[in-house]
């Protein structure tokens, strides 16, 4: 067996993190891999609607503005790095790497793509070839939404981009994939584990499941924020990962943030279902055989992961269209706050009742007073201020337009010491819900190439 | 015995699947494991969170990381995008469960938090 572990990075937790953390992994000591995560469900329909009105856009974009700061120090360094940044357009993603590795000088570098995931365009082909894409939740027929479809992607594994790296690849652009499998497909690629190797490819994927989210091991989001030194330098989450399964959590040595049980467990169950019976293309694994032991100061040792064979499906994320949403916020300051933000809301809701608009939905929160917990605790008595956040949610576009102009006049037609309005009005937002839909794994090829720029 | 809110005893995270939020609730030590495994029941979690939660709460053990994992259905307004709530990922659930009251042992010691602010 290999004694030296291969060191895996996270530098991005989703579209939006830190633009600062791939790089600061780079330059704060040693890695082998970069993962950069991009993709969150919602994304991909966002992603498609861009390409729609501009064929070369729909990848993210951040992902080339970090390559282009740190694409020489990856190649001189023999970092590799694996991302989904290829969203729902792979060749214009690639096309805009090649270029900036063109104005950076470098070349000879092997850039592997994983494709297939994407099956928008296949959907009937599918359907006809036996593909039922009934939502996994609810049982209902795609049929009911199918012509307001606007993204379909398959969830792909890891093995994919294992093979890119076994083809050469120094970077690997992929679509969507699971998030966990861009950890995983290092681990398969420099051990040569095989899809069979079930308690191994768990491991690589509760290494993934640890890493996914950034700083969400290594004291962010952590529930002891006040033990947490160093914010500010919170450092970005590392693996070093072991052929025989077995993994340490670390961090670059002077950074921020911290590492131990705790924090390891908070992600550990992090949008975490039926802990025994966790699902990845790649297998199954259960959470509950995981083991965690102290491996000195901000390094944890994570062992005993078992698995079992994966599905014969995949899962589908598919997003359609549902119609139009808008929200916006009054603040509400000095005596009789919290009364009069109830008064705003109710003159609001009169108004656009007089004005004819009803809404399918529509909700009246006090930020500050309550939006998050509910009657949890006992309310305050009195508060200083408080944010009276409205939102309407309908198919009627103009109506919802409507009541983003109901905002704003009631800072000089309702009741006093109202501000907060900075923003303009509040624009409809197209709203895309979530079909959850499963596949036979047959019906789906994902396809690998390599190419040298 | 006496009361004690569960954040001084545990951890907690939440997030979102779909228009469910998960809770995990992570014990500090063995003996709080104990507690919180007898002390926070399903129905419980559901009461806690009153209105919030209009479908039922799962809850799982993982005695390996003293842990409790509970799933909160129909508690996010229609979930992702379709959400019209502030909070529409569920992100504030956990520390909303860390302040749900237990009973310990009166003789039942709190871990140590030196750096915690007053208030």
């Amino acid at each position: 067996m290999r004694s030296e572990p291969i060191r895996i990075a996270n530098g991005q937790g989703f579209w939006g993190d830190s633009v600062d953390a791939p790089a600061r992994l780079v330059r704060g000591g040693p890695i082998d891999y970069l993962t950069l995560d991009y993709l969150a469900e919602v994304t991909m329909s966002i992603m498609q609607r861009q390409k729609s009105k501009n064929s070369k856009t729909g990848y993210a974009s951040d992902f080339v503005e970090v390559m282009r700061e740190i694409f020489p120090e990856l190649i001189e360094k023999g970092i590799k790095v694996v991302t989904n940044a290829g969203g729902v357009n792979l060749d214009s993603c690639f096309d805009a790497l090649r270029k900036t590795a063109k104005e950076l000088g470098l070349s000879g570098v092997k850039i592997g793509i994983v494709s297939g995931d994407d099956i928008l365009e296949r959907l009937d082909e599918l359907l006809g070839n036996g593909a039922e894409l009934n939502n996994m939740d609810s049982g209902k027929p795609l049929s009911e939404i199918r012509k307001d479809i606007v993204s379909a992607n398959v969830y792909l594994g890891a093995a994919s981009m294992a093979e890119a790296l076994d083809q050469g690849a120094d970077i690997v652009i992929a679509g969507r994939v699971t998030d966990t499998g861009l950890a995983l497909a290092p681990m398969m690629h420099d051990f040569g584990w095989k899809v069979t190797d079930y308690d191994l490819l768990a491991a690589g994927t509760v290494a993934g499941h640890i890493l996914e989210c950034g700083a969400q091991s290594t004291g962010g989001n952590y529930t002891r924020w006040w033990d947490v030194p160093d914010y500010a330098n919170i450092g970005y989450p590392i693996v070093e990962a072991y052929e025989d399964g077995s993994f340490v959590l670390t961090k670059h040595e002077g950074t921020g943030g911290l590492i131990n049980k705790q924090s390891v467990s908070e992600q550990l169950l992090y949008e975490m279902g039926e802990p025994s019976n966790y699902i990845t293309p790649d297998c199954v694994v259960d959470f509950g055989s995981i083991e965690l032991e102290e491996d000195g100061a901000d390094r944890i040792r994570i062992s005993g992961v078992k698995g079992s064979a994966a599905t014969d499906t995949y899962k589908v994320s598919i997003n359609h269209f549902v119609g139009y949403k808008a929200s916006g916020s009054l603040t509400i300051s000095g005596p009789f706050a919290v009364a009069k933000a109830k008064k705003c809301a109710e003159i609001i809701w009169k108004r656009l009742e007089n004005a004819g608009c009803k809404f399918e939905e529509t909700s009246t929160e006090f930020l500050g007073l309550n939006s998050s917990h509910g009657d949890i605790n006992p309310m305050p008595e009195q508060v200083n201020e408080i944010v009276l956040r409205l939102g309407v949610r309908d198919n009627d576009k103009a109506a919802v337009e409507r009541f983003g102009k109901e905002l704003a006049p009631l800072i000089t037609n309702g009741p006093p010491g109202i501000t907060g309005f900075a923003g303009g009005r509040p624009r409809p937002k197209n709203i895309y819900a979530y079909w959850p839909a499963l596949i036979d794994k047959e019906l789906v090829k994902p396809e690998v190439r390599v190419e040298t720029i | 015995m006496k009361k004690v809110k569960l954040l001084e005893i545990a951890h907690s995270r939440s997030g979102d699947k779909g228009d469910s939020s998960n809770i995990g609730l992570i014990a500090k030590s063995p003996e709080a494991y104990e507690i919180i495994k007898n002390a926070v029941t399903s129905e419980g979690v559901k009461e806690h969170f009153g209105g919030i939660v209009k479908g039922r709460v799962d809850r799982y053990e993982l005695p390996n990381l003293l842990a409790l994992n509970f799933i909160l259905h129909d508690s996010l307004g229609g979930g992702g995008s379709q959400s019209l709530k502030n909070d529409a990922q569920g992100k504030t659930h956990g520390q909303g469960l860390l302040l749900m009251s237990v009973e310990v042992p009166d003789d039942f010691e709190l871990p140590n938090d030196e750096n915690r602010p007053e208030i």
